[in-house]
């Protein structure tokens, strides 16, 4: 198969659109450039303002007019750093991130953060130098096929072997990445193609024939699932991650309110609608409320918003919500009847979808038609109220629940709360109270242990006005810590809670569960080895400790105050704490457990 | 289990083989068959994938196949409403005293000579599925040698092409 047929049709002839004045700076006739130099003034009209990345052989001829850019480059210390700088900035901005690697070790290091990225829908582009173009299949020197590699972990990945592609990849890349259902697009450029002789010219239209998505829903279904919502009696609005992507957090608020309808968000949508609302439930799931999980489970109707029907929410897919009909609002045509059977698909935007619900609803409402849910959510209100969200401090030592807690109440709303994964995500997704949306970052689909610290740091430059806090783990910490040099050379100023309960902490509380106790290899001995305070003060960051409930809160107040260079606290908390409630794996969520072998009980009388 | 088949438009680019493959492999569908090759359109590729569905919809496989940016248009081939093809070469044992008998089940399944050595024949055979497997059943008592298969490859019938309205470029204006 060639590559030649692609995209011809409408490739710009660069004389003619030179001669239109398109381009940036306008030149009266295209210039010979190289490639390199083709690849960074692509990511500059792209709008990249910065790049996290390292250089290497088979990349280095692009770092050379990088070197002269308007981009900022931020070099980190290990490429999985880079990605995950990249997701965490886009997470924050909502703009696309930028990576950049060189061949072999240095591609295969973003394939992590690649396959996080894809899980969580965030739009990111990813750039790897490739071994030049003769040297394909050799095994050369740093040779990996990055986009075999990454196939199965991109919306869409390049490989570029002429140097006369690189522009209109480049603008596909962000294309691609930024719209429909966000993703990681990943550009492999071989060096012989970097180091060649090319003109460049800015596309001005793209032509991907097999790339439509649709964001404007259909009418009959908006009429449909209108219909439904005041039809239902135990309505939930069930809202996923995408309607923070979608930027969809105001509607979804007016939909509500207009509706009364109880609210569920899930971990990936933390922060769409406010922790603080009366409407508000909680988080539904493996670990979610009790009233959460109990809202979907005794629903008759749920209103998918941007979810996914993931097994962490549904817990057994059989005995899930068994009782409600399904309206399933997706970006992702592929996700509407993929886990749940969908009796109102609609395929668009969530922001789309919601604003045309509200509009629909609001018509009926004028008219007098709105749905009666007073006895559901009375009953709702009740569970909530029962079963809230709380823990028991420890008889001696510190509660990691507490220090959350203290952080939540000290750095407020406005900040941005980015956590690695484990018990100290769990905890950071209850006990930090969630106003805004993009206020919340963490590896959801994936679950990637050591996402924090670089995350946190992207998300740091996508918003330097912003506080962002890392909630992190002492075992994820230890996996990608050494972007502290990064932020401290860079003048990134991130603070890092290290919830150090020196275990691996979810493993350990599911060995506490069902292993009899038995910690095969849970035994991290963080309070002893490193020594976080050294190692924060080695890295030129402020190194701060606290074992004590009453200093928590001045160790936070002491880490507020210092925002020229990052600050590390390591939280000695005691390693006891579990976190509750909890589906166990596999099992149905009627099953939630509130606390260790405490189940709550319903009152259905009261339905 | 049921097999449907797919005919799947797919732009002509390094690759995008792969990428069908990988996508079936690693969501759990089989690939029974698949054959493709170039369409009247410049750039277009179309290939005939015969999937085996077992628990799983068959609209999952279509839906996420739609998600491939490479992939321009797919649609099902019902069987009656398409003529379905597939190619084979079979080398089968024919001595002086078999020969012909075996030449008999050639005439009678209108079927090729394609090479003849002295104790064996070349045959050619093309037809759908069900046409293919019963001349095998024929001349398996023989002694089948070697034997290659194309995949599937299928076109609706009537005057209507797949290919004519969804392949007009739709430019994205690029922000």
């Amino acid at each position: 198969m060639s590559e030649q047929t692609a995209g011809q049709t409408t490739r710009p002839n660069p004389s003619q659109l030179a001669a239109q004045g398109v381009g940036r700076p306008p030149a009266p006739a295209p210039e010979t450039i190289t490639g390199a130099q083709s690849l960074i003034r692509s990511l500059e009209h792209a709008g990249v303002e910065e790049i996290f990345g390292i250089p290497g052989g088979a990349i280095l001829p692009a770092y050379d007019p990088l070197f002269d850019s308007s981009i900022r480059h931020i070099l980190v210390r290990h490429e999985q750093g880079a990605g995950h700088a990249a997701q965490g900035y886009a997470a924050a901005t909502g703009k696309v991130g930028v990576c950049m690697a060189t061949s072999g070790p240095g591609a295969t290091n973003l394939v992590t953060p690649l396959a996080d990225a894809y899980m969580d829908s965030v739009p990111v582009v990813a750039i790897t130098g490739q071994v030049g173009a003769s040297m394909i299949g050799t095994d050369a020197f740093q040779e990996a096929d990055i986009r075999g590699i990454t196939m199965p972990i991109t919306k869409h990945n390049f490989l570029v072997t002429d140097a006369a592609d690189i522009p209109r990849v480049v603008a596909e890349a962000f294309y691609l990445a930024r719209t429909g259902r966000p993703g990681p697009v990943l550009v492999d450029v071989a060096k012989s193609a970097l180091q060649a002789q090319t003109t460049f010219t800015w596309p001005t239209e793209l032509t991907l024939p097999g790339y439509r998505p649709v964001t404007r829903p259909h009418a009959k279904q908006i009429r449909e699932a209108t219909r439904a919502m005041l039809e239902a009696r135990k309505p939930v609005l069930y809202v996923g991650g995408g309607v923070i992507r979608s930027g969809a957090a105001k509607e979804l608020r007016t939909l509500a309110e207009l509706t009364g309808m109880p609210v569920v968000t899930t971990l990936m949508a933390l922060g769409a609608f406010p922790d603080s609302h009366p409407q508000h439930l909680g988080m539904p799931g493996m670990h979610g409320t009790v009233a959460a999980v109990a809202a979907l489970q005794k629903s008759d109707l749920l209103v998918t918003l941007g979810a996914r029907f993931d097994d962490r929410v549904t817990g057994n897919l059989d005995s899930f919500a068994p009782g409600a009909k399904v309206i399933h609002a997706d970006i992702d045509p592929a996700e509407i009847g993929k886990n749940r059977a969908v009796d109102v698909p609609i395929v668009g935007d969530a922001r789309e979808i919601i604003a045309d619900l509200v509009v629909s609803l609001q018509a009926e409402a004028d008219a007098g038609r709105t749905g009666d849910y007073e006895g559901w959510v009375a009953f709702l209100a009740g569970i909530k109220q029962k079963y809230p969200l709380g823990y028991d401090a420890p008889a001696e030592g510190l509660a990691p629940q507490y220090v959350i807690e203290r952080l939540s109440a000290i750095a407020g709303p406005e900040a941005v709360y980015v956590s690695g994964v484990g018990q100290h995500q769990m905890w950071a997704a209850h006990f930090v109270q969630y106003e805004n949306p993009r206020t919340w970052i963490n590896s959801g689909g994936l679950g990637t242990m050591g996402f924090a610290v670089p995350a946190a740091m992207g998300a740091k430059v996508g918003r330097p006005e912003a506080t962002v806090w890392a909630v992190d783990g002492d075992g994820c910490f230890q996996m990608t810590n050494q972007e502290l040099a990064t932020c401290t050379i860079e003048g990134i100023p991130v603070k890092i809670a290290v919830i150090n309960n020196e275990s691996l902490g979810m493993v350990r509380q599911w060995q506490t569960l069902f292993y009899e106790g038995r910690y095969s290899n849970t035994d991290l001995q963080s309070k002893r080895v490193p020594d976080f305070v050294k190692l924060a003060e080695a890295y030129g960051a402020v190194g701060l400790s606290c074992d004590d409930p009453a200093d928590v809160d001045a160790t936070i107040a002491k880490a507020m105050e210092i925002n020229d260079v990052p600050v590390v606290v390591d939280f000695r908390v005691e390693r006891d704490a579990m976190v509750w409630p909890m589906v166990a794996a596999g099992t149905s969520n009627d099953d939630i457990k509130h606390a260790r072998d405490l189940a709550p009980e319903f009152e259905e009388d009261d339905l | 289990m049921s097999t449907h088949t797919l005919s799947v438009l797919v732009e002509d680019k390094p690759g995008v083989l792969a990428r069908i493959a990988g996508l079936f492999s690693r969501r759990g569908f089989n690939i029974d068959s698949l054959a493709v090759g170039r369409t009247e359109h410049p750039g277009i590729s179309r290939m005939t994938i015969v999937v085996s569905v077992e628990g799983l919809p068959l609209e999952q496989v279509t839906k996420q196949l739609n998600k491939l940016v490479e992939v321009v248009k797919i649609v099902e081939l019902e069987t009656g409403d398409a003529v379905e093809r597939q190619l084979l070469l079979v080398k089968v044992r024919a001595d002086a005293s078999s020969r012909s008998q075996v030449l008999d089940a050639v005439q009678l399944f209108r079927a090729k000579v394609v090479d003849v050595a002295p104790d064996a024949v070349t045959i050619q055979l093309a037809g759908n599925t069900g046409k293919v497997n019963d001349f095998l059943a024929v001349v398996e008592p023989f002694g089948i040698r070697e034997l290659v298969q194309s995949g599937v490859i299928g076109i609706g019938r009537g005057s209507r092409s797949i290919t004519e309205k969804t392949l007009r470029p739709v430019p994205v204006p690029v922000a």
